[in-house]
């Protein structure tokens, strides 16, 4: 009964989002107030049917109803709880059913916080999203339906892929969905003022803060992407270029270039039409990413279970969605004024040339996502595009970026001036020159690729500190007054160094890993131990054990340094009983400046195991600045201005 | 552990087992104190030939899983194809030799890193072009906008309000 | 009117995007085209898999127009199109020889006495080396060699009845004649 309740749920919430999607629009465009305010009603009723047909799949799931066919294929009795839930977005149709409730609790946010708006901008806005959530809708209740049912239903379920069962597997999609789904926000809002012939600096502050949050989520939904990769794959490696993981890359860094445009048109009311064309952009590449992971377009270890049909409806959808939206632009931005003045030199103009870089890496990765689509497509053979392409493409483009994230915050709006600048920023790229060749002596070997990246890093750190101490110290030092200067800079502003400063962070883990970065793949029978960087490990055999629905062989391994005990790793090799795959868990010891990463490999004649050691040097430097970045965000969104504006309401 | 004949009684005998079993206990003792002192043997008997076998590997893609480099994938394929590596390395041919092989047999697919030719000009040259187009793009806009007179925009009196901290 | 024309550089792109995209829909990302077609076949020397003394090589089948299936006791998807090539030998309108790719003597030799034969004679490529030169990455995969000992044609995955019909007799005929 549940699933067929929830399948009707679904139905419900198609006929709300299809009026949500029409009369508010109508009545935004005909003046009629009485349509106009069907809006956020129409929102409320459309989370309301989407969550409880969401929780209908859930029950499915906790209770074991294998006679609904995604249950079946998806989980098993044996299956721990936590990862039965998770198994709801495990695969297409459940992780489709995620999206539509992350698209129905966006709505309903933005249908709870926009009382501020004209009531015509935001009937518009919540008719936009009602209008997408049709297309996804539309798109499960025809093609992927989470509640078919299988008769006979069978006693035992397939289990979900062992590789899913992890922690990680809990989180990663539910944030990145809020982060991809999110941008549809900023997209609406977009398509609202292009409508509504609304485009300026107001438009801009009302936008902004959605753009950050849904950009903060897409942050920590790829990082722990990124990680949740790094411990359960086995292999070391953190990220791989691989189609999928471009999907998610390509609307952030998209995302990132339309939080800095907003500013722009926010401050100097400029560059209108770039930013409400960089809206569009980022959500049409949330879309453009979800079609290459659903279609079987792209070969990729991440892509669901696809047939042709739903393929061509997502590209059908995604035609109509983007195909509209740049149609209109094409029609409205040409009236859209040019703004406020400014200098060729100027804050403006950093901001808009880090725009053109992220827009040309993400272009830079569309390009080699697809080329092998296109070259096979006219007929001319089959190529591959992999993590040699990119990180020779990527790096070198993230360069110019990161030196002007060292100008930027210290430009001045209107005019910079660069003498000034660079007088400032003297001692901030001395220091990170001297520094960067410092840390490769630490570290034992000076690299020229190495000393780049560290230079790009402390680069940021510099300006930041540069930047900051203008602000206390802004005639001359002046320690007194200091505190006072620290409390009263803006919570925003803060968040932009934060979020920087996460960068660097970020590019020093990067840069440490992949150059000194040690492996030893060894032998070991029980006793033999091996040293790396200073760290022993001494096998100590192998335990076997049962876990709730795999058995596993356990290596026990003790890491010493100097004699002192550090860590006891346990690496296992699992063989999970349904569906009888062998995994290899790696152990891991993670630490503030290196991790210890031990996995077992098979055993050998003799009966000795393959065991292999890396230590990884600030690997976890990585993921920290991911987080920096999205708690950058997080303060910019709470800045005072936010806050008073929702008091307002 | 020897065991005594339970029919035994011959008293030389019994001190001779008695003196073989200490020699054997002796023995277990040294050999598991020199086995627990061990230094763990590479995996491979050349690690810096297996350190060029990886860093070949992991250049080449594998073509049964088709996600994952010859280098990290467990396949058969894979690990046949790992084993041709060393063997051509070993005979003193150099990583161009591999390559061409690989792509001999398997096409450009097996290749990572797309290799520079007219097929794939666009897709290497297009990043750079990209940038020197669009920020040249940019600076134009921007030159063009400067010339322009004070009338063309909106007047500068105040910027937007409620935001002195967008400085 | 100009200005307008930039506007729709996007839209443009998108079309350009979206004729792609719909291409990609039907086609197989997976599928590794043979660079190998038109080539000369790799030689090879390899045991018969009946009779380990006597062995076979490429210079052996010049002359004739023939076809290599590469199979495995351990495949499951060669099961699939066995029958079809059994049926089909008996037409003998091509020698079919068999190369059985990493597989042990015993499980071949039981294979085929419990699903049938259709080859000429089977060779044993026991460690894969003689599949690597003939760029095979999946079983079953299946060559039509001409009597220069070129390779004409691969199939890969297994045969299906409309690939034999439409492809592969009218590329025999074509070749024979």
């Amino acid at each position: 009964m549940i699933p067929e309740i929830g399948h009707f749920s679904l139905w419900l919430a198609l006929g709300m989002a299809l009026v949500l999607g029409t009369v508010p629009l109508l009545g935004a465009q005909t003046g009629r107030a009485d349509w106009m305010v069907l809006a956020r009603p129409l929102s409320y009723l459309l989370f309301f049917f989407v969550a409880f047909a969401f929780a209908c799949l859930v029950v499915s799931f906790v209770g074991h109803d294998f006679s609904v066919r995604y249950v079946a294929t998806n989980s098993n009795t044996a299956l721990p709880l936590p990862y039965r839930i998770a198994a709801v977005w495990g695969g297409h149709e459940g992780s489709l059913l995620l999206w539509v409730q992350m698209l129905a609790l966006w709505t309903v946010a933005v249908a709870a916080f926009s009382r501020h708006l004209p009531a015509a901008v935001a009937a518009r806005i919540l008719a936009v999203m009602g209008l997408i959530a049709v297309g996804f809708l539309l798109f499960m209740l025809l093609t992927s339906n989470p509640f078919d049912r299988l008769f006979p239903a069978p006693p035992e379920g397939r289990d979900l892929n062992p590789l899913l069962q992890d922690p990680g597997m809990v989180i990663h999609p539910p944030m990145l969905y809020m982060g991809y789904v999110g941008f549809s926000v900023a997209f609406a809002f977009a398509i609202a003022a292009l409508i509504g012939g609304t485009l300026d600096s107001t438009w801009a502050r009302w936008t902004r803060p959605w753009t950050t949050v849904a950009w903060m989520f897409l942050t920590i939904g790829i990082a722990l992407g990124s990680a949740w990769a790094y411990y359960e794959l086995g292999w070391g490696g953190w990220w791989f270029w691989d189609p999928v993981e471009n999907a998610s890359l390509m609307p952030w860094l998209l995302g990132t270039a339309l939080i800095h445009s907003l500013a722009v048109t926010e401050k100097r009311n400029s560059f209108k039409s770039w930013t409400v064309l960089l809206a569009i952009l980022a959500f049409s590449f949330s879309l453009l990413g979800t079609f290459l992971v659903r279609s079987g377009v792209l070969s990729s270890v991440h892509a669901f279970a696809t047939d042709p049909l739903r393929g061509q409806f997502i590209l059908a959808f995604l035609a109509v969605v983007v195909g509209s939206s740049f149609g209109l632009y094409a029609w409205r931005a040409p009236e859209v004024g040019i703004g406020k003045r400014f200098g060729l030199w100027s804050k403006e103009s950093a901001l808009l040339g880090n725009n053109v870089l992220l827009v040309v890496a993400a272009l830079a990765v569309m390009l080699g996502t697809l080329y092998p689509l296109v070259i096979d497509a006219l007929g001319l053979g089959k190529i591959s595009v992999g993590p040699p392409y990119f990180d020779a493409v990527f790096m070198p483009l993230m360069a110019p970026t990161v030196f002007l994230m060292g100008i930027g915050p210290l430009a001045r709006w209107k005019n910079a001036e660069l003498p000034a600048i660079a007088l400032r920023l003297r001692w901030a790229a001395g220091v990170a020159i001297a520094g960067a060749v410092l840390t490769g002596v630490l570290a034992g070997e000076v690299r020229l690729v190495a000393t780049l990246g560290l230079v790009m890093a402390y680069w940021i750190v510099g300006s930041v500190l540069t930047d900051l101490w203008g602000r206390l110290h802004p005639h001359g030092m002046d320690w007194a007054h200091a505190p006072t200067r620290l409390r009263q800079i803006p919570r925003a502003l803060v968040g932009m160094m934060v979020a920087h400063l996460g960068i660097a962070v970020f590019c020093i883990g990067v840069v440490m890993v992949k150059t000194y970065e040690v492996e030893s793949d060894v032998k070991m029978l029980v006793g033999d131990s091996t040293t790396v960087r200073g760290y022993t490990f001494t096998f100590d055999g192998i335990k076997e054990l049962q876990g709730p629905n795999y058995v596993a062989a356990q290596g026990q391994m003790r890491v010493t340094r100097d004699g002192h005990p550090v860590a006891d790793l346990r690496p296992e090799k699992r063989i999970y009983r349904v569906q009888q795959n062998p995994m290899t868990e790696a152990a891991i010891d993670s630490g503030l400046t290196r991790d210890l990463y031990v996995s077992l490999g098979e055993q050998v004649e003799g009966g000795a195991w393959i065991v292999r050691v890396y230590v990884k040097p600030f690997i976890d430097w990585i993921w920290y600045g991911c987080l920096f970045m999205a708690l950058g965000g997080l303060l910019a969104v709470t800045d005072r201005r936010y806050r008073r504006a929702a008091e307002a309401q | 552990m020897t065991r005594l004949s339970p029919c035994s009684n011959n008293s030389i005998a019994d001190m001779r087992t008695a003196v073989s079993r200490i020699v054997i206990s002796l023995a277990w003792a040294l050999a598991c104190v020199g086995v627990l002192a061990a230094e763990a043997l590479p995996a491979s008997n050349d690690p810096i030939l297996e350190a060029r076998v990886m860093k070949i590997s992991n250049e080449l893609r594998c073509l049964v899983c088709q996600n994952e480099t010859i280098a990290a994938s467990h396949a058969d394929l894979a690990v046949d194809l790992r084993r041709q590596v060393r063997e051509m390395l070993q005979s003193g041919q150099n990583e161009q030799q591999v390559i061409d092989y690989m792509t001999a047999r398997y096409g450009d697919f097996v290749l990572y890193r797309p290799p520079f030719k007219a097929l794939t000009a666009l897709l290497w040259i297009g990043p750079g072009a990209m940038v020197i187009l669009g920020l040249g793009t940019l600076f134009v806009v921007l030159r063009r906008r400067s010339r322009l007179g004070d009338a063309a925009f909106e007047p500068d009196d105040k910027d937007a309000p409620q935001d002195p901290h967008l400085s | 009117m100009m200005k307008h024309v930039r506007y729709l550089v996007p839209f443009g792109i998108l079309l350009v995007l979206l004729y792609f995209l719909r291409a990609g829909l039907s086609l197989n990302p997976k599928e590794v085209p043979s660079p190998l077609i038109g080539k000369p076949a790799p030689a090879f020397s390899l045991p018969r898999l009946d009779q380990p003394e006597q062995r076979v090589s490429l210079d052996d089948l010049r002359g004739q127009v023939w076809m290599l299936n590469v199979w495995a006791s351990w495949c499951v998807a060669c099961r699939q199109e066995h029958p079809l090539l059994v049926q089909y030998a008996k037409q003998a309108k091509v020698p079919i020889y068999g190369l059985n790719y990493k597989d042990e003597r015993a499980a071949g030799m039981k294979w085929l006495a419990d699903f049938g034969n259709p080859y000429t004679a089977s060779i044993a490529d026991r460690d894969g080396r003689v599949g690597i030169d003939f760029g095979v990455y999946g079983v079953p995969e299946t060559f039509v060699i001409d009597r220069e000992g070129v390779i004409r044609y691969k199939q890969i995955g297994p045969l299906t009845p409309e690939v034999l019909r439409d492809t592969i007799e009218p590329l025999l005929k074509q070749l024979n004649s």
